[in-house]
């Protein structure tokens, strides 16, 4: 046991990996959410609530059919990206003509209907969430005690992270989609069935929130509120970092994270409100974000 | 905004419109003026502090096309003041509705300031972010009492002399408040500096060309929208007497820019009709409990995709006239 700056280092790398779990989650999000506000325009308000709805799905695949987690890891994103495909052919494909604000309003109003639903089904207090077996227990690293699902967690979202930009900035899909953002009509005379491509890009943002969500589950307990709460803070992310880098996204959602980590063990008042304070200094010194093109 | 000004309605002649606009403004002053004694003023007075703050924020989305989504921080923080105001310092309901107003005022300054460095979308996550900030603070503030609020506000003596615990004397009070509060927004909307807005909405790059400094605009504007908000907030706080964690919370974002789509963006009247369906909505419903937010969410769906225009915009636009 060793001390840094009069803080215990168990204190200072737990809270920062505490910090990194957090990144994990922030950098999902607003990777989603860049992705779909990218292709469609649409800041995509119910994203909280899809991964609220990630949690729940993992949570009642186990009540009800006793799939465990690994399968709802696969399953969770699927079905609620699946849902997320429904709501964009039922109601979002109809606002892309309109003011962007639109699209964040019918979103809102989707978050509330999940939200409600879900705390009349389950009420507003916290469901736990069991762990997988093969993910219990940890390693002493020596210094500190990192438990193997903390762990998990972190690599498998940087993996999901870099494979996303990976396919977007490095295939030919990715292609098809930057070229669509830029110039749809231009794509379409091309043969490419835009629309589609519109549609399952937003069932894909929104498997990703699920993902997270779902990853979530055994950490924070599964409740109908844990997405209001999350969203907020990612939309301060998201304009920290801006939406138009994939890899500023993910970088910025991390760093952020460790930030907050950080904050809750040197001035813990502070730990709630430091991600808006961040935003609120970029926005006077660097007003596009820091990954941001002006505009 | 898309539409909001509706193109068929401001062919009309000047004079149908101005009319149209007097005849509604007296049916709704003689509506309130008998109200009261139809049904409880209580529930009246708390309409006309929502209805007031929705006209403010309509301000805002109706007439620059800016999308706040934290109007709850200066409605919650003014309200937060102004009962400090009255019940720790001791202040006149007057001066503790200005404090609480004066407070909206500068935060609205401040939030608008880093705000309007961006456009569109992210104005409104800009705006819900540093609304959120503010909850963080009202909730771990002490003078707040955190989850308990501030109860047991005084009514106090108007000018130290009228007495509010007198129902009916409060009732004049706020009427005169939200009157004034609604003029004042109509005379902002029909003035000079209010077309400027306007042509900010319509077309910002062509306003900047034309040489208008349209941040310094976009401020003002968000600062007026701010400080009638917090006059709301700051009446309501000492007519319910009471301020609370739920006026600053985003849920009431929320709820404020609902009743606005509901009325009609970009009406004078909508905010106000909206205001009162959505607050008689959520009395008939108090007992539903949790299904109020899935119904608001239904209510927001639709209105966005089959009723864009809100009640008095689409009873102006069937009638061809401006309201």
């Amino acid at each position: 046991m060793f001390e840094i700056f009069g803080i215990p280092s168990t204190a200072l790398f737990g809270q920062l990996l505490i910090g990194l779990i957090n990144g994990s989650f922030y950098a999902l999000l607003s990777l989603g959410l860049a992705v779909i506000f990218g292709m469609l325009n649409i800041i995509n308000f119910s994203h909280g609530a899809q991964y609220m709805l990630g949690a729940f799905t993992a949570y009642l695949l186990l009540q009800y059919t006793g799939l465990g987690y690994w399968p709802a890891l696969i399953l969770a994103p699927l079905i609620v990206g699946i849902s997320g495909i429904i709501i964009e052919r039922l109601f979002l494909q109809w606002l892309y003509k309109l003011d962007h604000l639109y699209g964040l309003l019918l979103t809102f109003g989707v978050a509330l209907i999940f939200e409600g639903l879900a705390r009349n089904e389950f009420g507003s207090a916290g469901l736990p969430y069991t762990l997988p077996d093969s993910l219990r227990g940890g390693q002493n690293l020596g210094f500190m005690f990192l438990p193997n699902y903390r762990a998990w967690v972190i690599v498998a979202s940087l993996v999901v992270c870099l494979g996303t930009w990976f396919v977007i900035e490095r295939t030919r899909l990715g292609a098809y989609l930057r070229a669509a953002t830029e110039n749809p009509t231009l794509v379409r005379a091309f043969g490419i069935n835009v629309p589609r491509m519109i549609t399952l890009t937003y069932g894909f943002g929104v498997a990703l929130a699920a993902f997270a969500g779902v990853m979530a589950a055994p950490i924070y307990n599964v409740s109908p509120q844990m997405g209001s709460e999350l969203i907020i803070v990612v939309f301060a992310v998201v304009v920290i970092g801006g939406m138009g880098s994939i890899l500023g996204a993910v970088i910025t959602g991390f760093g952020l994270g460790v930030v907050e980590g950080l904050t809750k063990v040197f001035f813990p008042e502070a730990s709630n409100t430091v991600i808006f304070v961040i935003m609120a200094i970029v926005l006077l010194v660097r007003p596009a974000g820091l990954f941001g093109r002006r505009g | 905004m898309e539409r909001v000004m509706d193109p068929v309605a401001q062919k009309q002649p000047s004079a149908l419109r101005s009319q149209a606009e007097t005849i509604a403004f007296a049916i709704m002053v003689a509506a309130l003026i008998v109200a009261p004694f139809v049904t409880y003023p209580l529930f009246l007075m708390q309409a006309m502090c929502f209805a007031l703050f929705a006209c403010a924020f309509n301000l805002l989305i109706g007439y620059v096309g800016l999308l706040s989504f934290g109007h709850a921080l200066y409605f919650g923080w003014a309200s937060y003041l102004s009962a400090h105001a009255a019940k720790v310092w001791g202040f006149t309901p007057e001066l503790a509705i200005l404090t609480g107003t004066a407070t909206a005022a500068v935060l609205g300054l401040l939030a608008g300031a880093l705000a309007i460095r961006r456009q569109g979308i992210y104005f409104a996550m800009i705006t819900l972010a540093l609304a959120q900030m503010m909850f963080f603070f009202a909730l771990q503030a002490k003078f707040t009492g955190g989850e308990d609020g501030i109860q047991a506000v005084p009514r106090g003596y108007l000018f130290g002399l009228i007495d509010l615990r007198n129902e009916m004397a409060m009732y004049i009070v706020v009427l005169a408040i939200f009157l004034g509060g609604f003029l004042f927004i109509y005379r902002i909307i029909h003035s000079p500096f209010g077309e400027v807005l306007k042509a900010i909405r319509e077309n910002e790059p062509r306003a900047i060309s034309l040489g208008y400094k349209t941040d310094r605009y976009k401020l003002m504007a968000f600062v007026l929208s701010a400080t009638l908000a917090g006059l709301a907030g700051a009446t309501k706080a000492i007519v319910l007497q009471l301020a609370s964690l739920t006026d600053v919370n985003w849920p009431m974002s929320g709820e404020v820019v609902l009743m606005t789509l509901v009325g009609g963006l970009g009406t004078i009247f909508g905010p106000v009709v909206g205001a009162f369906v959505i607050l008689v909505m959520q009395y008939k419903l108090a007992s539903v409990g949790e299904w109020v937010l899935v119904i608001q969410g239904v209510i927001f769906v639709s209105c966005v995709l089959l009723f864009r225009r809100g009640i008095v915009g689409e009873f102006a636009h069937k009638l061809r006239i401006k309201l």
